[in-house]
């Protein structure tokens, strides 16, 4: 942690050097840290959208986590509008930064109402003068997020995945939040079902000017909800541009493979289109390389990359790389 | 003829379920050809019946399931008519599956190598030495490294890349014609898919197999299939090559399907999604399955199922919208009511 670390009036997330380090049992009694969040740097203004991309396992659900102190950081500063987020100022903050989480199967409790599942958090925060008032907010909410007021006195389970995943935005909005987490939000929908949500996503900041750090896989999915794109690789942040600028020039090679492979909805770019194919898989975080953590299928390394890792430095406008040789 | 150079032909298969709230039709007469040497794909949103249709070409559906009516032929035999004892030797031999979650369909308990090696044996009449010959040449031929170590490794020692080139290997132990590969990266990272998918684009070139592609990514099918088939609510809505489905869409599912797609230039604009949800087969519209969402619907929509006709660019689809274009092209004659068919 760096006491003296000022952040930046104009961001309304700011974290910096974030780490989240796991106690693996190794033996009958050593532990090994799991270096899941390993130095993370970013920042996101009122009312915006960062992009979170990266493999699976790679850190993303760990950064959205620690950031909002469902886990405790092992270390890093994380201030929310101005105010450093730790253990105390966390029960002030808890309203206003929201998660949405990725299976809408699991995520929400089968035996409550969807009226029940809204107004939980609304009773937990005591945000109701009546049980009237209560009721109107929740209907309010229901009707935010395209559920028909009929539905409240339903079970979850009755309910398909694409309205599961709206319960879930409406119970994340009912503390009128400024900021959510949404990690893989539409992943487990259907295309068809995907883009009405993603409207209703981007519906409500206009609307309400929540940010939103945006968890996916899907890189064509990030790239039109994102205002910047943050790219992870093995718990470190390997680079992170505007959207455009990500798309049409990534600097990182691991971006820039990550963008080849994405298989494009067109049998004609995507037949043609030179894909970099990546030797190997991905190294596990208990035997991370030393130096930069993409060396192991990096075309480019040099000997350096084995000796120390990277740091994200400015290319100019913001795009920010973390590579020795590009 | 055409027929000769199709390796396999669906022929309008009904396959159900029997479930507690009724019998589910989840496969409502399906038909497709599959050529030789070729890869279709089969896209569809969840629940479609994509994976009951490869299933049902398999005979390996759960047991509440049942092919209905229907022909399935291989090379021009029928094999809904095959004996149990028959099938067993066409799955493997003639065709294979591969399955979305590589750690499901691998025994955890025996290493890759004894799997591989009793696929073999099951399939072919090589015995000792040759199987492990067979089965390291394998391993190599799906680019897993040092296959002379791997073979004594188990499945959890491997990552999910790895696993799903060894049910590849497996699948492809005995050459069959025809491989069915039903999500095979869906559950993959894009840089691990595009490693398996240009495996198996490799592995079809030189071994000149056909693929049946299930899938309900646009972009994997994009890059993959030759031909396409679109399913909605066990129905198969639209055929053709990959450029028509794509840059010539004429059934309104499938329009609406590539226009909710984000795209590079989508962004600050907002997706056309398709409206309602997806469909509940308990509950199947007496016309076009796809009419509850559809904003083009016409009172026939709602009375009477589409046939399939060639669309005005010369493609199939079965859409009352489609025919109407086609009607106005002069390509179908409308007979006045009662003058016969
Ligand atoms: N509670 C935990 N205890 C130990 N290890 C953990 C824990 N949570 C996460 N990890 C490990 O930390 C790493 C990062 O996990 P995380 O869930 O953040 O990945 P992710 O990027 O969200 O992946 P995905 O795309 O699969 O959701 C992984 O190696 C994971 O196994
Ligand atoms: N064993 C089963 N019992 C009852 N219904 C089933 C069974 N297997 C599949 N179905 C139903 O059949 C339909 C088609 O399923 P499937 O082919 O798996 O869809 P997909 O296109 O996603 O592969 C779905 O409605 C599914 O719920
Ligand atoms: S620092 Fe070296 S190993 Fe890492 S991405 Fe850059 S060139 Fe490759
Ligand atoms: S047949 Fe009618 S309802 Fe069905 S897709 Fe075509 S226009 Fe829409
Ligand atoms: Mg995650
Ligand atoms: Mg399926």
């Amino acid at each position: 942690m760096n006491m003296n670390y000022k952040p930046n009036p104009e961001n309304l997330v700011e974290v910096n050097d974030l780490k989240m380090y796991f106690p693996i049992k190794t033996g009958l009694f050593s532990t090994t840290p799991l270096k899941a969040v390993d130095g993370v740097t970013f920042a996101i203004k009122p009312g915006e959208t960062l992009g979170l991309v990266g493999e699976s396992g790679c850190g993303k659900t760990t950064v959205g986590r620690a950031l909002i102190r469902l886990y405790k950081p092992t270390d890093g500063d994380v201030f929310f509008d101005g105010k450093r987020v730790d253990d105390k100022s966390i029960l002030g903050l808890r309203k206003d930064m929201q998660m949405v989480f990725q299976d809408p199967y699991s995520s929400l409790n089968p035996r409550m109402t969807v009226e029940d599942i809204i107004g939980e958090p609304l009773d937990v925060h005591h945000l109701y003068t009546s049980k009237a008032d209560r009721r109107e907010q929740i209907l309010h909410l229901m009707e935010l997020v395209g559920l028909n007021a009929e539905h409240a006195t339903r079970y979850a389970h009755e309910f398909s995945g694409g309205q599961r995943q709206r319960i879930g935005i409406a119970r994340a909005l009912a503390t009128n939040p400024r900021f959510i987490v949404c990690d893989e939000a539409v992943s487990a929908l259907d295309v068809s079902i995907q883009a009405q949500v993603i409207n209703m996503f981007e519906d409500l900041q206009k609307k309400l000017g929540v940010a939103y750090l945006f968890i996916a896989h899907d890189l064509l999915v990030v790239h039109h909800i994102s205002k910047r794109i943050a790219v992870m690789y093995l718990g470190k942040m390997v680079e992170t541009a505007d959207a455009d600028e990500l798309n049409s020039n990534p600097m990182h090679p691991y971006t820039t493979s990550l963008l080849s492979a994405v298989p494009y909805p067109d049998p004609k770019i995507a037949k043609s289109s030179k894909r970099i194919i990546l030797e190997g898989d991905v190294p596990s975080p208990l035997h991370m390389p030393s130096g930069c953590p993409f060396r192991t299928r990096c075309k480019y390394a040099t000997e350096q990359c084995a000796q120390e890792m990277p740091k994200l430095t400015d290319r100019g406008n913001g795009h920010m790389v973390a590579c020795w040789n590009k | 003829m055409a027929e000769e150079k199709n390796i396999l032909s669906v022929v309008d298969l009904h396959t159900t379920f029997a479930t507690d709230k009724g019998e589910v039709m989840a496969v409502n007469g399906v038909s497709f050809n599959l050529a030789a040497g070729k890869i279709l794909g089969i896209v569809g949103e969840s629940g479609s019946g994509k994976s009951v249709s490869a299933y049902s070409i398999m005979q390996i559906l759960e047991k509440n399931g049942s092919i209905k009516s229907g022909q399935i032929l291989y090379k021009g035999e029928d094999i809904t008519k095959w004996p149990e004892s028959r099938m067993r030797d066409f799955r493997g031999k003639c065709c294979s599956i591969i399955f979305q979650d590589p750690m499901t369909s691998l025994n955890p308990v025996f290493t890759i190598g004894f799997q591989l090696k009793e696929a073999i044996k099951l399939h072919t009449n090589r015995t000792g030495k040759e199987v492990e010959k067979r089965a390291i040449e394998m391993l190599e031929l799906v680019g897993v490294n040092e296959p002379e170590k791997r073979i004594h490794q188990y499945p959890f020692e491997f990552s999910g890349g790895m696993r799903q080139r060894v049910m590849i290997a497996m699948a492809l132990a005995c050459e069959p014609d025809i491989l069915i590969a039903d999500e095979p990266t869906t559950a993959l990272d894009v840089t691990i898919q595009a490693q398996i998918l240009e495996l198996m684009k490799d592995l079809q070139k030189k071994l000149g197999m056909a693929i049946i592609m299930v899938t309900h990514d646009l972009g994997v099918i994009a890059q993959m299939a030759d031909e396409i088939i679109v399913m909605y609510g066990g129905r198969v809505c639209e055929r053709g090559t990959a450029e028509d489905i794509f840059y010539r869409p004429c059934h309104e599912y499938t329009k609406g399907l590539l226009r909710s797609i984000p795209n590079i230039d989508s962004m600050g604009k907002r997706l056309e999604p398709i409206s309602g949800t997806p469909i509940n087969l308990l509950n199947m519209p007496k016309g076009c399955a796809f009419c509850p969402r559809c904003d083009a619907a016409m009172k026939i929509c709602l009375e009477q199922q589409p046939p399939e006709t060639r669309t005005v660019d010369g493609h199939l689809a079965s859409c009352w919208k489609a025919i109407q274009a086609e009607i106005e092209a002069g390509m179908i004659h409308v007979e006045a009511p009662g003058s016969g068919t």
